[in-house]
């Protein structure tokens, strides 16, 4: 029995009923890991003896006879801008090289208190700026499906981790797709919470706004499981939202009858490959087959996505990277003056990174503050506006998740208005703060290609039903990647 | 040359006494041990983020409203960046645009006159860390301690109301004494918990146009304040006469050489790029919050004053000083809580106690004499119990020792006479010596018997215990004859 | 260009960004082409339309005023580059 393969609710029953053990599980996903590694290079810092230890203390509590909840004993795996006390996260830069949290966030505390094991932290483009992994400043990430291109951005780590199976679960954050966009492209589940729905305390941060970590998995029913542990308010995150956390996996029912997508025409338009768009409509079909109305309308504001996020993100990060100065923490050149501790300590800092830093800098400055950030922000009301009277219409949104499948390493690092319009599909739910998932739905090339699910705020249980019912018809999930180099 | 007038604004950093800093658990306490009072929050450690003291709030709606601000009923907290080793996310976390407290006003009294200096706003933000210079193997270094960093502010600026130094300073202490007052800060300056910026400008007097500015720093107390702006108006002057203009900038108040100098300005080329904090949600105070903090307001400054001068006809100048210092103000009201007579009472406190203070260089709130205390001894005083030669000796010696004046009476061998045979010689001598009283008491009037007592303590300058001459008289009147 | 070295040079130093000279003109033609795309964003009307602050609908998020807390000072410091006397230490800062 190859355990890397199952899902967590299946593991958990194996693990209840004394087939296997907790040592066991992690055992045989630690050693897919160290098959698949050489080839993914999906993790910055693997905890094998960490993640022993919490297998061990498992085992013990359930010979206890304690009851264990559903994800106890499951290995996961955490992107590396995810604190955890005592381990190296170092956000995929050489500033964090050797900066090791004396806190944990939050969402990992709470994975903890649930019994899950955590295998190692994963690779991402520096401080999540990025959409291939490739600007992680340690080294570069493959995809499972075919090594000869990328995994997506910046989670591309824990994506390629979960679809090799070297965890059976991870999370990630997505700022403007961050979470979906890899998951498309290694063809896994991958979800962007409502914001506020999952605390960002300890979740260093790229765009406060915008941001929010959120799971990835093999299947829905174990994004399910994790989103469970992950939701609710957090004392220590004045944005963590009070909102009741349902049990997600009550909305695992295949039922669509009567469900009203709405398929905005922007997404199938110009740039998206007409593989993918096919395969997304022929996933809308499927649907309404299954009893769900269909409708196409236009989002207006669709076109502006793009140039209101590459103002508020670049902005934010250019604040939040601010406390990079080389004084309490991360990298510290040898110099004594002032201005050049500080200029050459964040020269460590990544071109795409200071890239970012200089254009939201620039974008706050006095004298194009109002033709900038506030007119973004204005435009950030209208998109919000509009998606809320789509809502009044529809139950759910249908989109491509990504215009195109996987890019070949090396293809986008220098054209960058390319690589950020891969985000072109998801950066939408981020401005707006609507929930998200994104699942696999078909192939081309040999890649996966994924399929979008949008909600409002707060409808998780809404897209995941409409997701799981797709899953439950389709056989898209049951694919694993073959961990080599593909036929292009 | 034209006669020329300062118009000067301040802008003043108070600390409020929190338990907690602003936006994290940390203590806030003065004098801790460097970076003991931290946590990943103000030490702007990646992924942290803050949440608003709620007690912050309310007492910055408190000092608001005892400087009658309008309270905005919708408020945000914004950005102001700028990179410095003792801000630890190199970025402050202030108000920009929407500040919690809106337009106020304090009235002064200059030259007789009302003088209203109004408010402009008041904010919230958070304070930054310690600098301080060191040195290690590898040489001269600047250490920085973040135990302050975080530590809730209100920020209170003026509008350029004030007409000269004099002014300046009777307004920082008009200002302190209210939010003293109100309790919300307890306005140190040696601790940094009260500071002052000033910003000054001149103009042809009679114009309305306002004239380059300059704003002064490292003013280290209200003197420093004084002293700066009259150093700067001198300058101005001068730089005026000779028919150059005022560079705006921010100057430096050296209060060795008490000059203020010019600082670099590349570092000044500030841009602070205010943007809201993604990081904390919006700030409503409604009618029903403001009403709730209003009504814990104590009296304030201008209204005890007012009841002071009305209920208990203190003089305008009594009351003027004893209100200025609440501390002062508070003991004296204590005091009056067993001693009656509210004028001899201001008397003792602004002349026997506060000179005494004075003296020995002690605040009130260390004074060895508790107001109990000084409200007995005066009690003593009006009983004729001891001479007011007596009570000031008994003062001296209660300040010294902390005593209260029964004991001191006593040790002193000031303490009453209760020794019967000695006393009974003394009844017997007032008794000879009013017949007349002797007969008003004995045709029942029991007052008489008070004026007999008090000719027996007249006897003994007041040492005669009271109790047994008393009961040494009735003995004798009630005897037949 | 939208950006010019010298407007490239004052943002990095208000980013305390160091910039060799070819990164100064790379940067002034990237960020001006990712400018010119963004300026797309002026097409649209906004007249009247409130920025967004905050995308959450809630207001008042407080904590009461108890103390948490606090890290040890080793620990405070143990991710410090450079240490002493229980301070983080930082190159001499001249007296203003």
């Amino acid at each position: 029995m190859e355990l890397w393969k199952l899902p967590a609710h299946s593991l958990h029953k194996l693990l209840v009923g004394g087939e296997v053990t907790a040592q066991e599980i992690t055992s045989a996903f630690l050693q897919r890991l160290r098959e698949v590694e050489p080839q993914l290079q999906a993790f910055i810092t693997v905890t094998e003896e960490l993640a022993l230890e919490q297998a061990q203390e498992i085992d013990r509590r359930r010979e206890k006879g304690e009851e264990l909840p559903p994800l106890a004993g499951i290995p996961f795996a955490l992107k590396d801008n995810i604190s955890v006390r005592g381990i190296p996260t170092t956000c995929g830069s050489k500033m964090l090289e050797n900066y090791i949290p004396v806190y944990d966030a939050t969402i990992y505390k709470r994975l903890r208190e649930a019994g899950s094991v955590l295998v190692g932290k994963t690779n991402m483009d520096e401080f999540a700026m990025g959409s291939s992994t490739e600007f992680s400043a340690f080294h570069v990430t493959r995809n499972p499906w075919n090594l000869e291109r990328v995994p997506g951005g910046s989670s591309g780590g824990s994506a390629a981790a979960i679809a090799a199976g070297a965890a059976n679960f991870a999370l990630g954050t997505d700022t403007g797709g961050s979470i979906r966009q890899p998951a498309a492209f290694c063809g896994i589940v991958g979800i962007k919470p409502t914001y506020g729905r999952v605390s960002r305390y300890g979740v260093i941060p790229f765009a406060s706004s915008l941001d929010q970590a959120g799971p990835m998995a093999r299947t829905v029913t174990d994004a399910a499981l994790v989103l469970n542990v992950i939701s609710g308010h957090d004392q220590r995150d004045s944005t963590a939202l009070k909102e009741p956390v349902p049990d997600y996996t009550s909305y695992l029912v295949p039922d669509v009858a009567g469900l009203k997508i709405g398929v905005p025409k922007e997404y199938f338009g110009e740039g998206i490959a007409p593989e993918v768009g096919a395969a997304i409509w022929e996933g809308i079909r499927l649907l309404e087959k299954l009893g769900a109305r269909v409708e196409e309308f236009s989002l207006q504001t669709a076109s502006h996505c793009l140039s209101a996020y590459y103002i508020i993100a670049p902005a934010e990060a250019s604040s939040n990277l601010a406390c990079y100065d080389g004084i309490r923490y991360g990298y510290r050149a040898d110099v004594d003056d002032l201005l050049g501790m500080y200029t050459k300590s964040r020269r460590v800092l990544g071109s795409e990174v200071r890239r970012r830093i200089m254009l939201g800098t620039y974008a706050l400055s006095a004298g194009y503050y109002d033709a900038y950030y506030h007119k973004a922000q204005q435009a950030r009301t209208l998109i919000r506006q509009e998606f809320k009277e789509a809502f009044e219409k529809y139950d759910v949104l249908i989109t491509p998740t990504t215009p195109n499948v996987a890019f070949a390493l090396g293809a986008m690092v220098d054209d960058l208005l390319a690589m950020y319009l891969s985000d072109v599909c998801t950066l939408a739910a981020n401005l707006a703060g609507l929930p998200a998932i994104s699942l696999p739905c078909g192939f081309s090339q040999g890649m996966p290609i994924g399929m979008q699910i949008l909600g409002k705020p707060f409808a998780e249980g809404k897209i995941l039903q409409v997701a799981y019912t797709f899953e439950q018809e389709t056989e898209y999930h049951k694919e694993f990647p073959p961990v080599s180099k593909g036929v292009m | 040359m034209q006669e020329l007038e300062p118009v000067i604004g301040l802008e003043i950093h108070v600390e409020l006494m929190t338990k907690t800093k602003l936006f994290c658990g940390c203590s806030v306490g003065f004098g801790a041990e460097p970076n003991s009072q931290t946590c990943p929050v103000c030490l702007g450690h990646p992924g942290s983020l803050p949440v608003l003291n709620k007690q912050a709030v309310e007492y910055a709606v408190k000092a608001g409203l005892a400087l009658n601000c309008r309270i905005a009923s919708t408020c945000k907290f914004d950005r102001k960046q700028y990179f410095y080793p003792d801000m630890s996310k190199n970025y402050q976390i202030s108000q920009y645009d929407q500040p919690l407290c809106g337009e106020g006003y304090v009235d002064l009294e200059v030259d007789g006159k009302k003088k209203r200096i109004r408010i402009k706003r008041a904010h919230l933000e958070e304070d930054a860390g310690k600098l301080v210079h060191g040195s290690t193997a590898g040489g001269d270094v600047s250490l920085v301690d973040y135990n302050r960093s975080g530590v809730p502010l209100l920020e209170i600026v003026t509008e350029p109301d004030i007409s000269s130094p004099a002014e300046a300073r009777l307004f920082l202490t008009k200002l302190r004494n209210i939010i003293q007052y109100t309790g919300v800060s307890d306005c140190r300056m040696e601790e940094g918990s009260l500071r002052c910026d000033a910003n000054i400008s001149l103009r042809p007097r009679g114009t309305t146009e306002l004239g380059t500015k300059t704003e002064i720093k490292n003013l280290n107390s209200f003197r420093a304040v004084e002293r700066a702006l009259a150093y700067e108006i001198e300058r101005q002057t001068k730089v005026l006469a000779a028919g150059e203009r005022v560079i705006q900038e921010t100057r430096h108040w050296d209060e060795q050489a008490e000059v203020t100098r010019g600082m670099r300005s590349k570092e000044e080329a500030h841009d602070y790029r205010y943007f809201p904090d993604p990081n904390l949600l919006p700030l409503l105070v409604d009618q029903g919050w403001v009403e709730r903090i209003r009504a814990t307001l104590p009296e304030l400054p201008d209204a005890r004053k007012r009841r002071f001068m009305e209920e208990l006809g203190l003089s305008d100048y009594d009351a003027e000083v004893l209100v200025a210092a609440k501390d002062v103000a508070d003991y004296y009201e204590e005091v009056l809580k067993y001693y009656g007579d509210a004028k001899m009472a201001v008397n003792w406190v602004m002349v026997e106690l506060m000179g005494l203070l004075r003296k020995e260089g002690l605040e009130i709130t260390a004074c060895p004499v508790s107001a109990e205390n000084l409200g007995k001894l005066l009690v003593l005083q009006e009983k004729g119990t001891i001479s007011g030669k007596m009570a000031k000796d008994i003062f001296a010696e209660m300040f010294s020792t902390g005593q209260d004046p029964e004991t001191i009476v006593k040790e002193k061998g000031l303490s009453q006479i209760s020794d019967a045979g000695v006393l009974a010689g003394l009844v017997d001598k007032v008794l000879a010596a009013n017949p007349e009283s002797v007969a008003a008491y004995r045709g029942g009037k029991d007052r008489a018997l008070g004026y007999l007592v008090g000719q027996v303590m007249k006897e003994t300058r007041g040492q005669a215990n009271p109790q047994l001459v008393n009961q040494l008289l009735r003995e004798r009147l009630d005897q037949p004859e | 260009m939208i950006l010019d070295r010298k407007q490239v040079e004052e943002i990095a130093f208000l980013a305390r960004l160091e910039l060799t000279e070819e990164e100064k003109e790379e940067y002034a033609a990237q960020l001006s082409a990712i400018l010119s795309h963004v300026a797309k964003l002026q097409e649209l009307d906004t007249t009247g339309v409130p920025p967004t602050v905050h995308i959450l609908p809630v207001s008042n998020v407080l904590r009461e005023d108890e103390p948490g807390e606090s890290l040890p000072v080793e620990l405070a410091l143990a991710n410090a580059p450079e240490k002493a006397e229980g301070c983080f230490v930082v190159p001499r800062i001249l007296e203003e």
